[in-house]
């Protein structure tokens, strides 16, 4: 299979920013096309030349070796040249800012510059100031939408219709661009989503998602299908929102006893990296029969290329010379 | 002696309750006579005579919140250019804040300022001091040799002074001086990090956010020191309905508060951050819709005393970074009595009434002698044309700095010509 698909245009946009901004059409396209680039990397020869000559630049400015490492698997299968850049040996350790990092970088004619940043928006600004598409690998507390695509992968191949699914999000809501992001797909796509934390880790005004708030694991699981874990990011809290991870573990990690009020056969779900016995216990996110954390992993490296290749078919054919 | 007149005029005098159509004569730069029959029928033999064919002329605005970059940080403002964007504006006297590099917080500092300006300044620049040393909330200053060398106003610039064992000894002080004290409401810690209100937008974009009670917080707390010290205390600036609530009644009870408002949180709200517009991220940050009408309730009904630019310049390497990174502020000098006639164009509050809150209501909160037509005061006017319409363009903003909210936003109403002390300062035909 070297030609997974008909390069039929699949998204609207020259960047993907976020899932805010795609319809179900598109989300369903780009679920439909990751499928084919699952099977493609099952096989044998797992690579294709669809981005053939094209360069990607995995621009880091927060540490992460998966979803770093799983772009750059997904371009490299796609067939394009990938550049990783991370802070540290960046000049922004050197005070540049990252308007100027990011036009240094455009002026070396990427196709696509894939951004990870820990301030809001930072992926939006970028995609301002050059002229490649730009994807959003994370930004601050705001959007991380190839897993939310990566987790709606997951879920579709297990056999779930979204349509009445309910999935429960559990954790640290508050800094979380993850939860984010499934809760503007997964309520796209007909989900109904249920929140699940302390007070001090919802947002403000979070039940303006359209999204069902609960505060006790036991009421909050009752009938979910889905259980989706965060990780609680201490490396993101300025100061104490919960009293110890003893104390959080207690009421807010799953358990084998928390997970037994979910529906029979519920599915459970962490973005990683874990903190065990934090946020879940190693005997529920080790349970081959739930848990489907390394299922996510794979998805992740096909939704990525699905990704990569819709927004190439966007990008003139000819180059920049035409 | 040197003459300059004025006729067919629409005189606005807020001090004075005068609305009617007349003339003025400037006599050595101060207001020698003024009225509804003067020079209506004969053209004065004067060389310079105005004919204002029935726009507006008020006394010149002034500006209870003005930082510029002078000392410390020229690139952005000095007093000079900050002077520029105010005759552009209209406004003819500015009151500079003390939060700069050095700080200004002793005498030596507040000659430097008044020097300065006298320098290069085409307006009239007041400085306020610091309250406290470095605006470290710490030790207070020396607030009574500071009046003496000219500090109109005391006030730790866009700080909260936490400690409240130190604001009351600072306020209980400058009371004994008579002296103005100027606050910033926020509180530090509740607002640690933030960068917007908190509520459904900033959840929406992950932004770090607080709620609009951490200024209301501070309010209450400052209220209760003015009624512990008597201290004359003006809020530079309040912008929520609920601060609004407390400030009212304390008016109502007889203290001596005053507050502001900014022309920005009058205009816009928290929606218009929009896709991290990082030149309206302000401090405090602009609020929900409800509260910006209830802010331009408190003008409408004399709650809210002034409105002011809070004029915070900005280059565009503090600007053009993530919103959470970049610096808070944006230029309004020159836009400050354009927005403020939105109130008059679109919600029915009187000229007479906007004017008051520019002119007359700042000059009174100060205790100084401006803001007026009265026979006799110096000839600080504005001649406006409170209809024209016209669109904001920043490159031909006069300030330094092009960090201003409104980019092509359309307004209605601006300075034609602007005076200090009789010169012309500010002409729309000749820029």
């Amino acid at each position: 299979m070297t030609s997974p698909a008909p390069a039929a245009p699949i998204l609207q946009t020259s960047h993907l920013l976020g899932i805010e901004g795609l319809s179900s059409f598109e989300i369903t396209a780009l679920l439909d096309l990751a499928d084919s680039y699952v099977a493609l990397s099952r096989g044998r020869e797992k690579k294709t030349s669809i981005l053939k000559g094209r360069t990607l630049i995995n621009l880091f400015f927060e540490a992460s070796t998966r979803t770093q490492s799983s772009f750059e698997l997904a371009g490299k299968r796609l067939g394009a040249d990938v550049m990783n850049m991370s802070v540290k040996s960046s000049s922004v350790s050197k005070g540049e800012t990252l308007i100027d990092t990011a036009t240094t970088l455009n002026a070396m004619r990427p196709d696509i510059l894939i951004v990870r940043h820990q301030d809001s928006g930072a992926a939006e600004l970028l995609s301002r100031k050059v002229d490649c598409c730009v994807v959003n690998a994370g930004d601050g507390s705001h959007e991380h939408p190839t897993q939310a695509l990566l987790d709606a992968l997951t879920i579709r191949r297990r056999g779930r219709s979204f349509e009445g699914l309910v999935v429960a999000i559990c954790g640290d809501v508050l800094h979380s661009r993850v939860a984010r992001s499934n809760i503007h797909l997964l309520s796209k796509m007909g989900a109904r989503v249920r929140l699940i934390a302390p007070r001090t880790l919802l947002p403000k005004d979070v039940d303006r998602f359209g999204v069902e708030i609960f505060h006790d694991m036991k009421k909050g699981l009752a009938g979910a299908d889905i259980v989706m874990m965060l990780r609680l990011q201490l490396e993101r809290m300025a100061g104490a929102f919960i009293p110890s991870t003893r104390e959080y573990f207690r009421f807010y990690g799953l358990d084998r006893e928390k997970l037994g009020y979910a529906k029979k056969g519920a599915l459970v779900m962490h973005p990683g990296p874990m903190n065990r016995g934090v946020e879940i216990d190693s005997a529920v996110a080790d349970d081959i029969e739930v848990s489907v954390i390394h299922e996510q992993v794979e998805m992740g490296v096909a939704i990525r290329m699905a990704v990569l290749d819709a927004l190439a078919r966007g990008l003139p054919a000819e180059g920049r010379n035409a | 002696m040197k003459r300059l007149a004025f006729r067919n005029a629409r005189l606005i005098d807020p001090a004075n309750g005068l609305d009617v159509r007349g003339g003025l004569l400037v006599e050595n730069g101060r207001i020698a006579d003024v009225g509804p029959r003067l020079f209506n029928d004969a053209e004065p033999r004067d060389p310079e005579v105005i004919d204002c064919r029935g726009l507006v002329l008020a006394p010149g605005l002034i500006d209870m919140r003005v930082l510029t970059g002078e000392p410390g940080s020229e690139h952005r403002e000095t007093l000079e250019s900050a002077s520029k964007a105010a005759a552009a504006g209209g406004v003819t006297t500015m009151v500079v804040m003390p939060n700069t590099d050095p700080v200004i917080d002793e005498p030596a500092l507040i000659d430097f300022i008044k020097r300065r300006a006298d320098a290069t300044a085409t307006v009239h620049v007041l400085p306020m001091g610091a309250l406290t040393k470095g605006l470290a909330g710490e030790v207070m200053t020396e607030i009574g040799m500071m009046m003496e060398a000219g500090a109109v106003a005391f006030g730790d610039g866009d700080r909260t002074i936490a400690n409240t064992r130190v604001l009351r000894r600072a306020l209980s002080y400058a009371a004994t001086f008579g002296a103005l004290v100027v606050g910033h409401a926020e509180d530090p810690e509740l607002s640690l990090n933030a960068s917007m209100t908190e509520g459904e937008f900033a959840m929406r974009l992950g932004i770090p956010a607080a709620p609009a009670m951490a200024e209301t917080i501070i309010v209450e707390r400052d209220i209760r020191l003015v009624e512990m010290t008597g201290v004359r205390y003006h809020f530079g600036q309040i912008s929520c309905a609920a601060s609004l609530e407390a400030v009212a009644a304390a008016k109502a009870r007889g203290l001596p508060v005053t507050c502001g408002v900014s022309a920005h949180h009058l205009t816009l709200n928290e929606l218009d951050v929009g896709p991290y517009l990082t030149f309206r991220k302000v401090k405090p940050p602009l609020r929900s819709e409800a509260d910006r009408e209830a802010m331009i309730e408190g003008v409408a009904n004399g709650t809210i005393d002034v409105i002011v630019s809070s004029h915070d310049p900005q280059a565009a390497d503090t600007k053009r970074l993530p919103f959470a990174e970049a610096a808070f502020g944006t230029v309004g000098l020159e836009t400050l009595l354009s927005a403020a006639l939105t109130l008059h164009h679109e919600h029915g509050i009187g000229l007479s009434r906007v004017l008051d809150t520019l002119t007359a209501a700042p000059a009174r909160v100060l205790g100084v002698e401006a803001g007026t037509l009265k026979k006799g005061a110096t000839a600080d006017l504005v001649l406006l044309d409170p209809d024209e319409p016209f669109r904001i363009d920043p490159e031909k903003l006069h300030s330094r700095a092009r960090n201003t909210p409104f980019e092509g936003r359309r307004f209605q109403g601006r300075a034609q010509k602007t005076f200090v002390a009789g010169a012309c300062v500010f002409d729309r035909a000749r820029p």
